[in-house]
């Protein structure tokens, strides 16, 4: 190569061309409204998350609390109140803790019990006062801020199936009732097994994006235009005994709509109908929550497990003022009728018909009449009429016994019958059965009893 | 009480007994001991099996002990079981690890507990007769999967892992086979005499 073809080589190297330069203005431009974004992106990003972090601690009543005072220290190895530990194991039956807390057969407290929600399965952790994998460490404030925050001892966001939208009325009385109770109790060493909960349900951020749209702190107001036993009763339903949380119908994202009106819903995964319990009258529910059963019905599926571990163990002063509060609740509109309420055709019934004369009558009677205290009467049977039918759905295919309480420690049980009738059998013979005796209720569909068919208890 | 348990004999017979080709086991007649312990761990998620699990759920002990007591108190004559598919070999084989063991596998005979007559003894250890072949060959082989446990010292299913698929079969066929002695007394029945081969948390009163 010649020396200036060289130099020409060099210098095209070096120097850029004019449309290169061109280019490299038009890059540097462009590079700087690309970092202008990159910030603007940034910053918003940080202050979407610093308003998603203030949306998540806002109205935390016991932030301040959190800083601890002399009385919030561990308890490990301290004297503890026996009188307000009394209290909190009363409270702690109110609330039906163990339901969730103790697996089945497990050590009380201990944690463990997988909870099924359309995201996934949620483990509740252990609530015994071991030091690494309970909440041994915890102080009063810790716990005090889990019930009413939803936030864990070390600021972490706990997961709603934990129900703190309802816990956030607990007083702050009842809430170090309630730890006193749980650091009586013997420590138990399980490690808390991690939620298998889909993407992204699964991440802190998704939960705070849920806690920023359904969740706030609050308290438990009293109502001064009402007696106190009412008070009582609302603050029982609506805090601890956190009734909306099967009692209230969930959006998509598995929210609560309108907790307070308890107007019923379908227990996701369960497929048991939590029905409204606006209006009903207050004695026959105070007894019936009481004995698990009354002359003429009978609490089955998930509420008789919440008959043997809680409510009947109440006493009868809260359960009547729980009772006069759910009467006083205005009743739901009823619901829309659609073609789902359709009279059942000529053929169903028929075959409806036969099969309870077959399996049916023997206790229910011809005339669907029952016999007092044992076998429910079907004749305007509430239970069997409310729609959607998922609850004499379940009952026909598993069986039910009421709970043993200590008014009714012997109860009678229906036989299941999931392996003797087909889908278009128990939809046949519950169509019947709300048609017949002057009841009046929607056919049932045998697409329903197959979807009802994989019910998933906790 | 009968009245009150039609949700037991809608699948486990008319007054526990169950019928000869059904899966479900006779419950009529077994210990009271080792039938309350069934339901406990079915309530309790020990035993997995859903139906009875939800059926039982909300029960207290009080009332298990009850029913248990209940269905252990019922004396029933038993159907004559139907004739075995099984060929000789494997009849052969169920009986003597039935009646001997293999104690060169260190598996103990099944009368060694469950009595000479097979029909159980004291208040925990059930009777091996009268039982759908279904049941038994179910029950044999989640013992030895460890889908079936007991208390710790678990020795059935100790037992059951030192079995080969085949001596489960050969087992269930022969014990499905046997007709129930009709003067047994299934429950009532002493224990064997000499101390059990292995240790067994489920016995409430281990000698």
């Amino acid at each position: 190569m010649r020396q200036h073809e060289r130099a020409a080589v060099r210098r095209a190297a070096i120097k850029p061309t004019a449309s290169r330069r061109k280019r490299h203005g038009v890059a540097h431009a462009a590079g700087r409204v690309a970092l202008a974004l990159l910030a603007l992106l940034v910053g918003l990003g940080i202050a979407l998350a610093a308003a998603l972090w203030w949306l998540n601690v806002r109205g935390e009543r016991d932030a301040d609390a959190a800083v601890s005072s002399a009385g919030d220290a561990p308890l490990v190895g301290t004297t503890v109140d026996a009188q307000q530990v009394a209290r909190g194991a009363y409270l702690a039956r109110a609330g039906n803790c163990q339901g969730c807390h103790t697996p089945r057969g497990a050590a009380p407290y201990s944690g463990g019990r997988g909870i099924a929600t359309p995201f996934g399965t949620v483990y509740s952790p252990n609530l015994t006062p071991d030091l690494r994998s309970g909440i041994g460490a915890w102080t009063a404030a810790d716990f005090r801020r889990a019930l009413h925050n939803g936030r864990s001892r070390d600021g972490r966001l706990l997961y709603p199936a934990f129900p703190y939208d309802s816990y956030t009325r607990i007083s702050t009385g009842d809430a170090d009732a309630l730890f006193a109770y749980l650091r009586s109790l013997p420590a138990v060493e399980r490690a808390n097994r991690p939620h298998a909960l889909r993407f992204p349900y699964g991440t802190q951020a998704a939960l705070a994006v849920w806690r920023a749209l359904f969740f706030r702190p609050g308290r438990f107001e009293p109502d001064a235009a009402h007696p106190a036993q009412w008070n009582r009763g609302a603050y029982l339903v609506q805090g601890l005994g956190h009734c909306s949380a099967c009692h209230a119908p969930r959006n998509a994202l598995g929210a609560q709509r309108e907790p307070l009106t308890l107007s019923g819903g379908l227990m996701p995964m369960q497929h048991w109908l939590a029905p409204a319990l606006a209006g009903a009258p207050a004695a026959p529910v105070a007894s019936l929550l009481q004995r698990g059963v009354a002359v003429d019905a009978a609490l089955l599926g998930p509420m008789a497990e919440v008959v043997l571990h809680s409510t009947q163990h109440l006493a009868a002063a809260d359960l009547q003022a729980m009772a006069l509060y759910l009467e006083s609740l205005p009743l739901p509109a009823p619901a829309r009728a659609d073609s789902a309420d359709a009279a059942p055709a000529p053929a169903q019934w028929q075959r409806g018909e036969k099969i309870y004369a077959e399996r049916c009558a023997r206790c229910h009677g011809d005339d669907g009449r029952g016999r007092q205290r044992a076998y429910v009467p079907l004749a305007g049977n509430r239970a069997l009429l409310r729609d959607p039918p998922a609850n004499p759905v379940q009952v026909v295919l598993g069986g039910a016994f009421a709970a043993s309480t200590a008014l009714n420690p012997q109860p009678f049980g229906m036989p299941p019958f999931a392996n003797e009738l087909s889908d278009e059998d128990v939809a046949a013979v519950l169509s019947y059965a709300r048609n017949a005796w002057g009841n009046r209720a929607g056919a049932v569909r045998a697409l329903d009893v197959q979807r009802w068919r994989g019910s998933v208890r906790p | 009480m009968t009245q009150r348990l039609l949700a037991c004999t809608g699948c486990h017979g008319k007054d526990g007994r169950s019928g000869p080709d059904g899966y479900y086991p006779r419950i009529a007649g077994k210990p009271a001991g080792y039938l309350f312990r069934q339901l406990r761990a079915f309530r309790d998620g020990q035993r997995p099996y859903a139906p009875m699990s939800q059926l039982l759920a909300p029960l207290d002990d009080a009332y298990l002990r009850q029913i248990a007591s209940h269905f252990a108190a019922l004396q029933l004559p038993y159907a004559t079981p139907p004739p075995s598919r099984a060929d000789a070999a494997t009849l052969a084989r169920g009986q003597a690890l039935t009646q001997h063991g293999d104690a060169a596998r260190d598996i103990p005979a099944c009368a060694a507990c469950h009595g000479t007559a097979l029909i159980g003894a004291g208040a925990d250890v059930p009777g091996l007769l009268g039982l759908p072949l279904d049941y038994l060959n179910a029950q044999l082989g989640a013992w030895r999967t460890g889908a079936r446990r007991a208390q710790a010292p678990d020795c059935m299913a100790r037992i059951a892992q030192r079995l080969q698929p085949q001596d489960v079969n050969a087992l269930a066929h022969w014990l499905a086979a046997q007709p129930v002695p009709t003067a047994a007394a299934p429950g009532t029945a002493a224990m064997p005499p000499g101390p059990p081969p292995l240790k067994c948390g489920s016995m409430s009163a281990p000698r």
